[in-house]
């Protein structure tokens, strides 16, 4: 029973599996660094990603929240990663921005090799999937879920890539992502309406479908948006801009006309 | 009598893990609640009236309970109302709110109004403060026009050009907010709930099977039961399996004859009155 109660509540990553210490003491008997996400505190809302012709777009608006509150307007929270792709994030920030940390050395040790090879896209997510495991099976978790996507030559040509991994290390591939809110309310329009090889105006047109009605729907979503695109060329951050609005239905003018006490 | 550890096997409620819940609970365990049942039911406005569309899969937690149940309820011959909650709170809030409305036309003489139908459900679900889990899309067409209201199970309601409810509402109204637009012709309303219906089935596990729309114009209410069917059942054969005679091998035959002729001897016990 105590040993039982210590893995739930309590033991720091300092304390291996199979020892019980007696007496069920708290977490700061471990000793040294005992940290743990329990609850994000500053977080972005959902990101979105589909493969097109030349390679893959990726958009999310520039919000950041702290609990119910708006706390920052012009957060980019999509980021280049070496030559060929470019990763998006929602959840934590601060893990984030730890993330890109780790990227940067990966990257930079990978450069100081000096083979002439660089890290795609597919070595990226893989890279991040053990490390997003890992942070999880320490009950100490990377509180995100990132997408990643870009284009890289392959044995076939230029083979495009896009996948996503989540704080507990699910990770997949496929051809239309989105994290968050994005799962219930962009997933179901790139079903229906996404095909192989869209153009880059097309594939902008359906992200905006997708990125209105987040705006309208998810109330973590700020009418500021980002949109990126990872091609052979490299990759492309746009800078922000906004999307039009409307509220004109004759029903949202006095609501209760018809009926008294309704909104 | 023996020791107090012999619980019965079988019958009686087994406190044995209640220690242990209540042990997970203060570590931070948080207990499952209560699950919605699925649905995906919407409806809009459109240019002549209203249109009214639901999914069929009626789930009891993991299972589907019934394949083809009908969500979209009668209330009057010019009101219908989709209901997403749990099936029978649905069932006898409609029912009770459609005998009334029925009454109130013998007494009034009129055709009923979706206000009357509105202020009758948002009453009654208020009174009971949540409990009865009803959540309702009502839409229909009166002599002061067409309207839609959505009906929320703690008696709040809204009023609409487009709503979506249920476990699906998210995907359905994905949909909606990226096609709709003021002034639809019969068969792009008609498509439009289709489509947002078809979201629901395929990207919410809680809805599923097929299609319903109910189409209520001034004077003409069609109710298209099972408009699209897009979950089909394929067989590996078209014309299902057959078996002919001599296709099992048959080891061995044993007749047993029944008895051919019964006797009834004496006369029976009168029945006890």
């Amino acid at each position: 029973m105590d040993g039982f109660s210590k893995s739930i509540g309590g033991g720091g990553p300092n304390v291996p599996a199979g020892s019980h210490p007696a007496g069920g003491s708290q977490a700061a008997a471990g000793g040294g660094a005992t940290q743990r996400t329990q609850y994000p505190y500053v977080t972005g809302t959902s990101v979105i990603a589909l493969k097109y012709k030349d390679g893959v777009i990726m958009a999310c608006d520039t919000g950041a929240s702290y609990g119910s509150t708006l706390r920052y307007k012009s957060v980019e929270r999509i980021k280049a990663v070496g030559k060929h792709s470019i990763i998006g994030a929602s959840g934590e920030y601060s893990d984030f921005q730890e993330i890109l940390r780790y990227l940067d050395e990966l990257t930079l040790s990978d450069h100081m090799w000096d083979d002439g090879n660089s890290l795609g896209p597919k070595e990226i997510h893989s890279y991040l999937t053990r490390v997003m495991y890992n942070r999880r099976n320490k009950f100490d978790p990377l509180w995100n879920s990132l997408v990643i996507g870009g284009v890289k030559k392959g044995p076939k040509g230029d083979e495009k890539y896009l996948g996503m991994v989540n704080m507990i290390g699910t990770h997949f591939e496929e051809n239309h992502v989105a994290t968050g809110f994005g799962n219930h309310l962009a997933i179901p329009i790139l079903r229906a309406e996404w095909h192989e090889d869209m153009t880059f105006e097309e594939a902008v047109k359906l992200v905006e479908k997708c990125l209105l009605v987040l705006l309208y729907r998810d109330r973590s979503s700020i009418n500021k948006f980002q949109i990126a695109k990872i091609t052979t060329e490299g990759s492309t951050i746009y800078p922000p801009y906004s999307l039009k609005t409307y509220w004109g239905f004759t029903h949202f003018e006095n609501p209760a006309q018809g009926a008294v006490g309704s909104w | 009598m023996t020791g107090s550890m012999d619980l019965p096997a079988k019958g009686g409620f087994s406190f044995d893990l209640c220690r242990r819940n209540n042990m997970l609970e203060k570590n931070g365990l948080k207990l499952p609640g209560f699950r919605k049942t699925g649905t995906t039911i919407v409806g809009l406005v459109f240019q002549d009236g209203v249109v009214l569309g639901a999914d069929t899969r009626a789930t009891e937690g993991p299972i589907v309970a019934d394949k083809n149940c009908e969500k979209i309820h009668f209330m009057a011959p010019n009101i219908y109302c989709c209901g997403a909650g749990t099936a029978a709170d649905t069932e006898a809030v409609t029912d009770m709110v459609s005998s009334q409305l029925q009454l109130h036309r013998y007494a009034t003489g009129h055709e009923s109004r979706v206000v009357t139908a509105l202020t009758l459900l948002k009453s009654h679900l208020f009174r009971y403060q949540g409990h009865v889990s009803a959540a309702l899309v009502l839409g229909g067409v009166d002599c002061t026009g067409p309207h839609l209201h959505t009906v929320y199970p703690h008696g709040s309601t809204d009023t609409l050009p487009f709503a979506t409810m249920g476990s699906g509402s998210l995907a359905a109204m994905s949909v909606f907010e990226s096609k709709y637009k003021e002034g639809l012709t019969r068969e792009e309303g008609i498509q439009l709930v289709s489509d947002a219906i078809c979201a629901g089935i395929f990207n919410d596990l809680g809805s599923g099977s097929n299609v319903d729309v109910c189409v209520i114009t001034k004077g003409k209410t069609e109710y298209l039961r099972n408009h699209q069917l897009p979950n089909p059942r394929t067989y590996a054969s078209s014309k299902g399996y057959s078996f002919t005679k001599g296709q099992t091998e048959v080891l061995s035959t044993k007749i047993t004859p029944l008895k051919q002729k019964v006797e009834v001897t004496g006369g029976g016990d009168a029945m006890e009155e």
